[in-house]
C-alpha cells in the first residue's frame, strides 16, 4: 500500500511538469505586448520604444522563451509564481486570498451532488423499470443538460429577487446564506451525473453472482444493499466524483462570475481580460493541481475501500 | 414484462432525442422563413424590453429586438459550433487513436501520455486559455473547442483498434496484402463507427454547453451575433426589469442539449450491446 502511494505520488510530478509547460507555451506566445497592456490602454500612446524595451527588461520579457520557462520552473519549485503584471503583487498572495472561497464552493457543491445524487441513483436502481425510476432518470438527464449559469440566473431571480429569501450575490464574509445559491447552481448538474453513474453501477452489481449467493444465504435485502452493493458501487461512484471534480473546479469560473464570488475562477477570467499572464498561469495551475490532488486521494482511497486493490499492491 | 417495458423506455430515449434534434436542425435551417423579424437589424428602441405578447411572442430585449427571432437564429450558431468543433475533435481523436492502437510502440506511449494530460486539464480551462490567446470570435471558438476534447474519442478508438488488430477479419485482410493505411481505414474504422458516433453526439451537446458558457463570460461569439450564451450574458443586467430575456435562450439551450443527450443515450443502447444493462 505504501509503495503504491509513493508510486502514485511520483507519477504526479511529470504530469504537472508537462501541464505547466503546455500552459506556459500557450500563454507566452500570446500576441500583443503583455507588459504594455498592463500599463492600461490610456497611457500607451505616450510610451516611446525605449520605454517599452525597458519595461520588457523589467519583466524579463526580452529573454528567450526557454530561459523564461527555466526561471518559471525554478520559481515553481520554490513556490514563487512570479508577480502580477497589473497589480504588482506576488501571484502567490493573490492566489492565497482566492483559493479558499473556491475550494469551499467546489466542496459544498460536490457534497450536495453526492448527498442527493447517490441516494437518488440507488433508489432508481432498486425501482428499475418502474415509474419512479423513469422520473428520476428524466430528472437526471435534465440536470446534466441544463446550462449552469442559466439555472443560476433563474435561482437568482426567483429566490433572491422575487421572494427575497437569500442574497443574490457576493461572498458575505463567508456566511452560509451566501453560499447556498452558488453551490446549488454548481452542484445540480453533478447530482444528475452521479445519479446516473450510481444507478448504472448498482444495476450491474445486482445482476452479479455474489448477490444471488447472498440472497440464497438468506441475508436481508438491507444487509445485501449495505454490505455488497453499496461497497462495490462506491468505487465507481468515487472515481466518477473524483474525475468530475476537475470539471467542477473549472465550472466554478462561470458560477463565481455569475454570483460575484471572490474565488480563483473570477480571478482567472479577470486576468484573461487584462492579459495578466502570470496570474492566468497561476490560476490555471492551481485549478489543475487541485484536480490532480483530488484524484490522487481518490486513488489512495481505492486501497481502503477495496481489499482486492490493496492486495495487488502489497 | 419488465424487460419489454425497459426496451420501450430505451426506444423512447432515441425517439424523443432524435425528434428534438431534428426539430432544432429544422429550425436552424429554415430560420429566415420561421423568424418573424430579423435578429439584428430589426431593432426598435421604441419597443425595448417589451414583455411577451403579439407581435413579439417572447418579448423584446433592451435594444428592442425580437427575442423569438434571435432564439431561432441562435440555433444556427449553436449547432454550427457544436458540429464543427466536435467533427474536429473526432477527426483528431480517431487519427491519434487508430494510429496509436495500430502501430503501438513509442507512438502509442506518446499519444497515451498526451491524452492523459489533456484529460487532466478541464476543457473549460483549456478553452479559456486558448480564447485568451486568440481573442473572442466565432472562428476562435471553433479552434478553442475543436482541439481540446478529442481525448475521449482517442481513447475509445485506440482500445478498439488494439483489440481489432488481432481479429480474424483483419488478419485475413492483411494476408490479402492490404497496406497498413488501407487496413486501418477500410477494415478497422468501419467497425468502430458505433462508439465514435455515440461519443460524437454527446460531444456536440457538450460543445453547445461550453460555447454558451464561453459566450456568457464574454469570450465566445461576439454581439450582435445572436448566440444563446451571449443573449444570456447581456440578459443578466436586465434580470430585475425584464426576466423573460433570461428565460427563453436558456430554454433553447436546455432543450437542444437534452435532445442530443437523449439521442446519444439511445444510440448507445442500440449500437453498443455491452452496456445494454446500464443506463449511463
Amino acid at each position: 500500500m505504501f509503495a503504491y502511494a509513493v508510486r502514485r505520488l511520483l507519477q504526479f510530478i511529470p504530469t504537472i511538469l508537462a501541464i505547466s509547460l503546455i500552459i506556459f507555451i500557450l500563454l507566452n506566445v500570446l500576441p500583443g505586448n503583455a507588459a504594455l497592456m498592463s500599463r492600461g490602454e490610456q497611457d500607451t500612446g505616450t510610451l516611446t520604444t525605449e520605454d517599452i524595451e525597458e519595461m520588457k527588461r523589467d519583466w524579463g520579457l526580452d529573454k528567450p522563451l526557454w530561459y523564461r520557462y527555466a526561471v518559471y520552473l525554478k520559481g515553481l519549485v520554490t513556490g514563487d509564481l512570479g508577480k502580477s503584471f497589473l497589480r504588482r503583487e506576488p501571484v502567490n498572495q493573490l492566489l492565497k486570498e482566492r483559493i479558499w472561497p473556491t475550494l469551499k464552493l467546489a466542496m459544498t457543491a460536490m457534497l450536495i451532488a453526492i448527498c442527493l445524487g447517490v441516494p437518488l441513483g440507488f433508489y432508481s436502481a432498486l425501482r428499475q423499470g418502474r415509474i419512479a425510476d423513469t422520473i428520476t432518470m428524466i430528472g437526471a438527464v435534465s440536470g446534466v443538460s441544463m446550462p449552469q449559469f442559466w439555472l443560476g440566473l433563474l435561482l437568482m431571480y426567483f429566490v433572491s429577487v422575487k421572494f427575497q429569501l437569500l442574497p443574490p450575490q457576493g461572498y458575505g464574509e463567508g456566511s452560509i446564506k451566501h453560499i447556498v445559491l452558488p453551490a446549488f447552481t454548481l452542484g445540480i448538474g453533478y447530482v444528475g451525473l452521479l445519479a446516473r453513474t450510481t444507478r448504472a453501477a448498482v444495476v450491474e452489481i445486482l445482476s452479479l453472482d455474489y448477490i444471488r449467493t447472498a440472497r440464497a444465504k438468506g441475508l436481508s435485502e438491507l444487509l445485501i444493499n449495505q454490505k455488497h452493493v453499496m461497497r462495490n458501487a462506491l468505487i465507481l461512484i468515487l472515481t466518477t466524483a473524483g474525475l468530475q471534480f476537475g470539471d467542477l473546479m473549472a465550472q466554478t469560473v462561470i458560477v463565481e462570475k455569475l454570483f460575484s464570488w471572490p474565488g480563483l475562477g473570477s480571478l482567472l477570467v479577470d486576468s484573461i481580460f487584462q492579459r495578466d499572464i502570470p496570474v492566468t498561469q497561476g490560476c490555471i495551475l492551481v485549478i489543475i493541481s487541485t484536480f490532480l490532488l483530488v484524484n490522487l486521494i481518490v486513488d489512495l482511497l481505492y486501497g481502503v475501500i477495496d481489499p482486492r486493490i490493496r492486495a495487488s499492491y502489497k | 414484462m419488465n424487460k419489454n417495458l425497459r426496451k420501450i423506455i430505451r426506444q423512447t430515449n432515441l425517439l424523443v432525442g432524435g425528434g428534438i434534434t431534428l426539430f432544432v436542425i429544422t429550425v436552424a435551417v429554415f430560420a429566415p422563413v420561421l423568424a418573424p423579424f430579423h435578429p439584428v437589424d430589426d431593432s426598435d428602441l421604441m419597443v425595448s424590453e417589451e414583455p411577451p405578447g403579439a407581435p413579439y411572442y417572447l418579448g423584446t430585449d433592451i435594444q428592442g429586438r425580437d427575442i423569438l427571432s434571435r432564439v431561432i437564429y441562435g440555433a444556427r450558431i449553436s449547432l454550427a459550433i457544436g458540429l464543427v468543433s466536435q467533427t474536429l475533435n473526432t477527426i483528431i481523436g480517431v487519427l491519434f487513436g487508430l494510429s496509436a492502437g495500430f502501430f503501438g510502440g513509442w507512438w502509442d506511449d506518446f499519444v497515451m501520455g498526451l491524452t492523459n494530460i489533456m484529460l487532466s486539464i478541464p476543457a473549460l480551462v483549456f478553452a479559456l486559455a486558448i480564447m485568451a490567446l486568440l481573442g473572442p470570435g466565432l472562428i476562435n471558438v471553433f479552434i478553442a473547442m475543436g482541439f481540446t476534447n478529442w481525448s475521449f474519442s482517442c481513447r475509445i478508438t485506440r482500445s478498439q483498434a488494439l483489440s481489432a488488430k488481432n481479429l480474424d477479419y483483419v488478419k485475413a485482410a492483411r494476408a490479402l496484402g492490404y497496406g497498413r493505411i488501407r487496413l486501418m481505414f477500410t477494415q478497422i474504422l468501419p467497425n468502430i463507427i458505433g462508439p465514435i458516433l455515440i461519443i460524437g453526439t454527446l460531444g456536440v451537446a457538450w460543445a453547445i454547453l461550453l460555447e454558451a458558457a464561453l459566450s456568457f463570460l464574454g469570450l465566445g461569439v461576439q454581439p450582435p451575433t445572436p448566440s444563446w450564451g451571449g443573449m444570456l450574458s447581456t440578459a443578466r443586467e436586465q434580470l430585475f426589469t425584464a426576466p423573460w430575456i433570461s428565460i427563453f435562450p436558456g430554454i433553447a439551450i436546455f432543450i437542444t442539449v437534452l435532445g442530443l443527450n437523449l439521442l446519444g443515450d439511445g444510440l448507445r443502447d442500440i449500437l453498443d450491446p455491452h452496456t445494454q444493462t446500464q443506463h449511463s
